[in-house]
């Protein structure tokens, strides 16, 4: 009797703890779920498919430019550049696509351009930058730290030079083209519904970074350098080429969402993308991913991106206060950081 | 190239490697046997590993050559080394703890299919060495689940899946119980039937006399001898490696036990599976020893003892009055100090200076009225625990990293000792220490019993434990399996203690 009933509680007691290990290992879901379910209950119109689909559309070009945040803190680095070369992308594909009957065209003799040129060729010159910065630190060994806060002000100075010039000077580069606009505004038709094409755009990039970190010797080199450089080393692992790759491939992705955001908002400046990286290290942190590197995946860098569109779109959309907005979000992102800390950390 | 080179696979002639202002390889040769394991031996600071980062290309040499499999060789990195066949299982456990056993063994080297990594090749080949070697590990859980001897198997598994055509091992079994360091060898014997040298680098006499075949001795970085080993014996190697007569290993006993001091009843801990229903006593000037295979959760006891884990159940009795150490800061002014095992994550800061590591448990000793820190009284504690500990060092300002692990020890045992405790807890207190830093890391042991401070010192080293205690507390699986009186005792009956649960 009396160790049958031990046994009993010994299987709650088991059940229990794969019950909260559960809730520790997932608990980035769970938070989403619980602030959707909180919204909802708030007031029950927030579901809707036209607030999904905003929120979807709103979170899109941040899951690009986090995921290529999200690549560099897992080989325990850092990008603070990111905002600002998403800044240079939009001033570079913005000044090259802007419709030929506006009037204050940067460039007033281009022909107008197909759309993949403008974009490879911002794409090329973040891409560039961020293999700058991948070489910074992993040849000069500047820590990723100051190499990427260094190049995040370089950065800005070269995008205002280019973006603040004669005749028009300092002003927003507007008047973009309609396939551009198209290209980032439009999307597929479902009935009364539009499907915006970002979000295409962005399950897209999700998909061929979520086969590259799981499926590709680079993913998993670069868990490995994130994880224990000198093992990666002493591996035979290339840790400096790896990680230029690495920054570059981060690169390629600001460039990407630098010009979707120009597409996005129909025009630039020099301020585009401003911070940007730093919401993105906030949603990759929030969203499991380890600052001391080898730990993050990609579902958990998309919900939280999503935790944080939900909260913006979902309390604005309730009426609250954008100043609490941000106290929320603030406390977010330290409650979340807190909790995966204590799945790390074992009680002794 | 002359007929001889071809007996052996590995020669490494004259090798000479300068830093600044330190000779640290003068003219060293090393030949190594196809299929022979081959000792290397000196003490730390020898040029064991200078000399092995030459092979592996992470120091450039001044002088000297390499040749391997009959051709000079000069290898780049360790991949060019690992692509030639000579691998290599280093002692701080190289792994990316948070990937998995797989992931780490084929790191550097994935098997692909197109651009995709081959996990399903991968997971076969690794199940296929590790049933080779007999190791019972799932290639898919994490590193960071496994145990610190588990580790250990997978970087052996690691080496031997290079086919590498020498291996050499740093320190491998450091962390291995007796039963796993027998598997180690069955291996090494099944890699020498397949021709394969192993250079094998070690402190243990023991276990060198029994599995190698030839040893090296290096000495300040100096070539001193190669013997087979066969015509050795430890203390031939000792003095070797010493370059004098120790006559013991162990000084003579100066303590006398007196009354009781510390008496611990049922000490159980609160997160089990740990230790349950601990007892001993420890009286004034004795040297309690701590004996047990790993995973006997002898470090958990220390731990306990010093507020770093929590209780559930049992007392600790201190001078005859029940002590409740809820935290280190508690047990430190309970008179409670401790010397943890791994010096380098949980002891020294590696990149702070002498004084800083000296002082660092006691800073609020060195207070003045007015709340900052009395230079002159810091100064003059560093300089106490530098004379008294005999750490040679330059200065009191040299960061301790830069410090041999002998006398990096000796810093952090002199860094309790300024906090006056009355009882010292020593876990492991000479890993990674040179034979003859073990020998003053002993005398300091002794003396301190001397003086009257109960000591508690956990050892892996059977005799060490008979060399240097007074009684030894034998633990089997998280029980106090018995304690011995160390002048009767043998090492049999503390094997056959440790084994009981």
């Amino acid at each position: 009797m009396a160790t049958e009933a031990l046994k009993k509680s010994n299987t709650v007691d088991s059940n229990k703890t794969k019950v909260s290990k559960w809730l520790v290992d997932n608990v980035i879901y769970v938070v989403l779920i619980l602030l959707v379910v909180g919204i909802v209950a708030a007031s029950p119109d927030f579901l809707s498919m036209t607030n999904l689909i905003n929120i979807l559309t709103q979170s899109s070009s941040r899951i690009i430019i986090a995921l290529g945040v999200a690549g560099i803190l897992i080989t325990a680095g850092t990008d603070l550049s990111a905002g600002r070369m998403v800044g240079l992308a939009a001033v570079i594909s913005a000044s090259m696509l802007q419709a030929g009957d506006y009037a204050y065209k940067m460039y007033p003799n281009l022909p107008e351009l197909p759309l993949f040129v403008p974009i490879l060729l911002a794409m090329a010159a973040t891409g560039l930058v961020a293999a700058l910065n991948g070489v910074i630190v992993s040849k000069f060994h500047v820590p990723p730290f100051i190499a990427t806060l260094g190049m995040m002000i370089g950065v800005y100075g070269l995008t205002s030079i280019y973006f603040d010039r004669p005749p028009y000077g300092a002003q927003p580069i507007g008047g973009l083209s309609e396939k551009f606009t198209t290209f980032a505004q439009r999307g597929i038709k479902f009935g009364q519904y539009e499907f915006p094409y970002l979000i295409l755009y962005a399950i897209i990039v999700s998909l061929i970074i979520w086969v590259i970190w799981n499926k590709t010797q680079l993913g998993k080199n670069m868990y490995a350098i994130g994880g224990n450089p000198e093992a990666a080393k002493v591996s035979g692992v290339n840790v400096a080429r790896n990680l230029i790759i690495i920054y570059t491939i981060a690169g390629l992705l600001y460039g990407l969402t630098g010009t979707l955001e120009a597409g996005r908002v129909g025009s630039a400046t020099n301020n585009t993308g401003n911070m940007y990286e730093l919401d993105a290290i906030a949603a990759c942190v929030v969203g499991g991913v380890s600052l001391s590197g080898g730990i993050g995946t990609v579902p958990g860098v998309i919900t939280g991106v999503l935790i944080f569109q939900v909260i913006n779109y979902g309390l604005a959309f309730l009426g609250v206060s954008p100043y609490i907005q941000f106290i929320v979000k603030g406390l977010i992102i330290i409650v979340a950081v807190a909790f995966d800390m204590r799945k790390h950390s074992k009680k002794k | 190239m002359t007929g001889s080179s071809t007996t052996y696979l590995l020669e490494m002639q004259n090798i000479t490697k300068r830093f600044p202002g330190v000779l640290a390889l003068d003219n060293v040769t090393l030949k190594v046997k196809p299929g022979s394991v081959h000792a290397l031996m000196g003490e730390n600071g020898a040029g064991k590993s200078t000399l092995m980062k030459c092979l592996f290309g992470i120091y450039s040499m001044d002088e000297g050559e390499i040749i391997f499999n009959g051709n000079q060789v000069s290898f780049a990195s360790s991949k060019q080394a690992l692509e030639n066949g000579v691998s290599m299982v280093h002692q701080e456990l190289n792994q990316v703890r948070q990937q998995n056993v797989m992931d780490n063994i084929w790191l550097g080297r994935y098997p692909k299919k197109g651009i995709f990594v081959d996990e399903k090749k991968m997971y076969e080949e690794t199940a296929a060495i590790f049933k080779s070697l007999d190791i019972h590990i799932d290639p898919r859980s994490k590193v960071s689940t496994l145990s610190v001897s588990e580790m250990q198997m997978v970087e052996i598994a690691k080496a031997v899946s290079y086919h590498s055509k020498i291996i050499v091992m740093d320190e491998p079994t450091s962390s291995l119980t007796e039963t796993e360091v027998n598997h180690l060898f069955k291996i090494i014997k099944r890699l020498q039937s397949e021709k394969v040298a192993i250079i094998y680098i070690s402190h243990k006499m023991e276990e060198i006399l029994k599995i190698s075949d030839e040893v090296t001795i290096m000495r300040d970085g100096q070539y001193i001898a190669t013997r087979s080993a066969k015509d050795l014996t430890t203390d031939e190697i000792i003095k070797l490696m010493v370059g004098r007569d120790l006559s013991q290993r162990f000084p003579a006993k100066v303590n006398t036990p007196g009354d009781m001091i510390l008496k611990v009843s049922d000490l159980t801990a609160e997160t089990q599976p740990s230790f349950s229903k601990v007892n001993f006593e420890l009286k004034k000037g004795e040297i309690l020893g701590i004996a047990g295979l790993v995973g006997s959760k002898r470090t958990e006891v220390v731990e306990a003892l010093f507020g770093i884990r929590a209780i559930k159940t049992g007392t600790i009795e201190l001078n005859g009055k029940v002590v409740e150490n809820h935290s280190p800061k508690h047990a430190i002014k309970n008179g409670f100090a401790l010397v943890t095992e791994e010096r380098r994550s949980t002891g020294i800061f590696p990149e702070l200076s002498i004084s800083f590591n000296s002082i660092i448990s006691n800073m609020k000793e060195y207070k003045t009225k007015s709340g900052f820190l009395s230079d002159r009284k810091v100064t003059s504690d560093t300089q106490w625990v530098i004379d008294s500990m005999k750490v040679k060092t330059p200065s009191q300002k040299t960061s301790i990293g830069s410090l041999s692990g002998g006398n990096q020890q000796k810093v952090i045992i002199g860094r309790w000792l300024l906090t006056k405790p009355d009882i010292l807890l020593l876990d492991e207190p000479t890993r990674g220490i040179d034979v003859g830093a073990k020998f003053e890391i002993y005398q300091l042991i002794n003396q301190l019993a001397a003086e009257g401070k109960g000591i508690i010192m956990i050892s892996s080293e059977m005799p060490e434990l008979l060399g240097v205690t007074d009684r030894i507390l034998v633990m089997s699986n998280g029980r106090a399996a018995g304690i011995v009186d160390t002048k009767t005792t043998s090492q049999e009956e503390i094997m056959r203690l440790a084994a009981m649960y």
